[in-house]
C-alpha cells in the first residue's frame, strides 16, 4: 500500500474544508488566505459576472459567537462607505450552516511587501491614505484595533484600501467583552490580548480599552515601518512587550534603526508612539495633517527644528525659485564684470 | 488673482527691476526712463503670455520652459530695435531677459488662484 504524502494530505485536508457553495451564486475558485477565525476564498459572482473574495468561517469553529462576529464585522464594515475600506458587498449562511461575507475582491500587493521599494514621498502619501480611512472609521465610531503593513493593501491602480476589521470595535460598546473575542487570534498574547503586538498601543497590550488614540499608536507603528523597513517592535521586543503587560518602553528609536531618517519624520513618529495615549495625536487626520506639513516643506508641530534645519528645509521648499533668482543675479553681475563700459 | 494677471503683476515688478540695473551701465544711464518702460512693458507682456500659459498648462517645468523661451523672445525683440548709437546689446538684454521669464514661469506654476486651491 503506498502512503499518501504529507503534502497531499494537507490539501486534501484543506479542500475538504473549503466551503459548500451549492445553491449560491458563487462559485468557488482558490483559497486565499486563512486566519483564525475563518478562510478567504477568490469567488465568482455569477450573477454580476464579477470575482470576489468570500470570507467563511473557518469549518472547526463551531462556536455560535464565531459566526455572530463575522456578521458584526461584516456589519463594521459595511457601515463604512470610504474608497479607503474594503466595500462589503453580500452577507449570509452557507448551505453548511457557514457564515460568510463577500467584499471587494482587491487586486494589488500588502504594504509591507510593497513599501521597500517606494520612494519615501510615496510612502508618505499611502501613509495619508490610510490616516484618512482610520479617521473616517472613528468618525463612524470603529475602531481598527489591529493596524499593521500587512493589513494595508495597495492596488494595482494605487489605490489603498485597510483590511481585515476582524477585532474593531464599536466605539459605543462601552468595554471589550473577552466573550466576543475570535479564538487564536494572531498575534496575540496568551489569547487574552486581541492585535498585534509589534504595532499595539500599550494600554490595549495591557488589557485595557483601545480606543481612537491606540489606532493612532498603530498609525505611529505603520509609519516607522515605512521609514525604517522593519516593525518598531521586533518578535524578542514583542514578547517583552506581552510579559510586561503594558508596562511599556518606547520602541528603538528609529534612526538607529534605520539611518537616514528625517530628524522630522522621526519626531512625527514618536508623538503617535507615545507611552501615554494624551501625548499622542489627537486624531489620524491630526497625523496626516502633520505628514502634510512635512511633505508640502513646511515646519511639522512635533519637531522643534535648528536654524540649520530651518534653512535646509526653506532652501529644499524654494530650491528652484532660489536657484533661478541667483542665476539672474550671477548673469547680471557677470555681464558688468565682463562688458565694463 | 488670476493667473494672467498675477503674471502681469509680476512681471512687470521683475521688469521694473531689471530695467533699473542699466543704472550700472553708465553708458546708457541717460537713458535710463526709456529703458525701465521699455524693460516693464517687456516684463508686462511677458507676465501675461507665461500667466495665460500656466493656466492651461500644470507643469512647473514646462512652466519654467516656456517663460525662458517668452523671456528670450521679447528681450531679442527688445535688444534688436534700433538704438542711438547703433549698437546693440543682445547678451546684456537677452540673457537675464531669459532667466526673468524663467522665474515667472516657475512663479505663475506654484501660484494657486483661489479656484484652483479649492479644486
Amino acid at each position: 500500500m503506498r502512503w499518501l504524502s504529507s503534502a497531499t494530505v494537507e490539501h486534501l485536508r484543506r479542500v475538504a474544508e473549503w466551503p459548500d457553495l451549492a445553491d449560491t451564486k458563487y462559485r468557488l475558485l482558490e483559497e486565499l488566505g486563512r486566519g483564525g477565525m475563518g478562510a478567504v476564498y477568490l469567488a465568482d459572482d455569477t450573477v454580476l459576472g464579477r470575482k470576489v473574495a468570500l470570507k467563511v468561517v473557518a469549518t472547526g469553529v463551531s462556536d455560535p459567537a464565531a459566526a455572530e462576529r463575522m456578521l458584526r464585522e461584516a456589519r463594521i464594515i459595511a457601515r463604512l462607505e470610504h474608497p479607503g475600506i474594503v466595500p462589503v458587498h453580500d452577507a449570509g449562511a452557507l448551505p453548511d450552516g457557514r457564515v460568510f461575507y463577500a467584499m471587494k475582491r482587491v487586486d494589488g500587493s500588502r504594504l509591507d511587501a510593497l513599501a521597500p521599494a517606494m520612494p519615501l514621498a510615496e510612502r508618505l502619501r499611502v501613509f495619508q491614505r490610510v490616516c484618512e480611512a482610520v479617521a473616517f472609521a472613528h468618525a463612524h465610531g470603529v475602531i481598527h484595533r489591529d493596524l499593521k503593513p500587512e493589513n494595508v493593501m495597495v492596488g494595482a491602480f494605487g489605490e489603498v484600501l485597510v483590511m481585515d476589521w476582524g477585532i474593531a470595535r464599536l466605539l459605543e460598546s462601552a468595554a471589550d467583552d473577552p466573550s466576543a473575542r475570535p479564538p487564536g487570534a494572531r498575534g496575540t498574547a496568551a489569547g487574552s490580548v486581541m492585535g498585534t503586538l509589534s504595532y499595539m498601543a500599550p494600554e490595549q497590550a495591557a488589557g485595557g480599552v483601545a480606543g481612537a488614540a491606540a489606532d493612532v499608536y498603530a498609525l505611529g507603528g505603520i509609519l516607522y515601518f515605512l521609514l525604517a523597513a522593519r516593525p518598531p517592535f521586533e518578535d524578542e521586543a514583542a514578547e517583552a512587550r506581552a510579559r510586561a503587560g503594558g508596562a511599556d518602553a518606547p520602541p528603538r528609536p528609529i534612526r538607529e534603526a534605520a539611518a537616514g531618517v528625517p530628524a522630522a519624520l522621526e519626531a512625527v513618529v514618536a508623538r503617535a508612539m507615545s507611552i501615554a495615549p494624551e501625548a499622542r495625536y489627537a486624531s489620524a487626520e491630526e497625523l496626516s495633517a502633520e505628514v502634510s506639513r512635512y511633505l508640502d516643506g513646511e515646519r511639522v508641530l512635533a519637531h522643534r527644528e535648528t536654524a540649520v534645519e530651518r534653512a535646509g528645509r526653506f532652501f529644499a521648499k524654494y530650491r528652484t525659485a532660489i536657484l533661478l533668482v541667483a542665476a539672474y543675479l550671477v548673469v547680471r553681475a557677470a555681464m558688468l564684470w565682463l562688458f565694463p563700459r | 488673482m488670476s493667473k494672467p494677471l498675477y503674471g502681469l503683476v509680476l512681471g512687470g515688478i521683475l521688469g521694473i527691476f531689471d530695467g533699473l540695473t542699466a543704472w550700472f551701465t553708465p553708458e546708457v544711464r541717460s537713458a535710463l526712463l526709456g529703458i525701465v518702460v521699455g524693460s516693464t512693458v517687456k516684463g508686462l507682456v511677458a507676465g501675461v503670455a507665461i500667466g495665460w500659459f500656466s493656466k492651461k498648462v500644470d507643469s512647473l517645468p514646462l512652466g519654467i520652459v516656456f517663460g525662458l523661451g517668452v523671456g528670450l523672445l521679447l528681450a531679442y525683440l527688445v535688444a534688436a530695435m534700433p538704438s542711438e548709437t547703433g549698437k546693440h546689446y543682445y547678451f546684456e538684454i537677452m540673457l537675464p531677459g531669459a532667466i526673468v521669464g524663467a522665474i515667472v514661469g516657475y512663479a505663475t506654476q506654484k501660484y494657486r488662484t483661489t479656484r484652483t486651491a479649492r479644486a
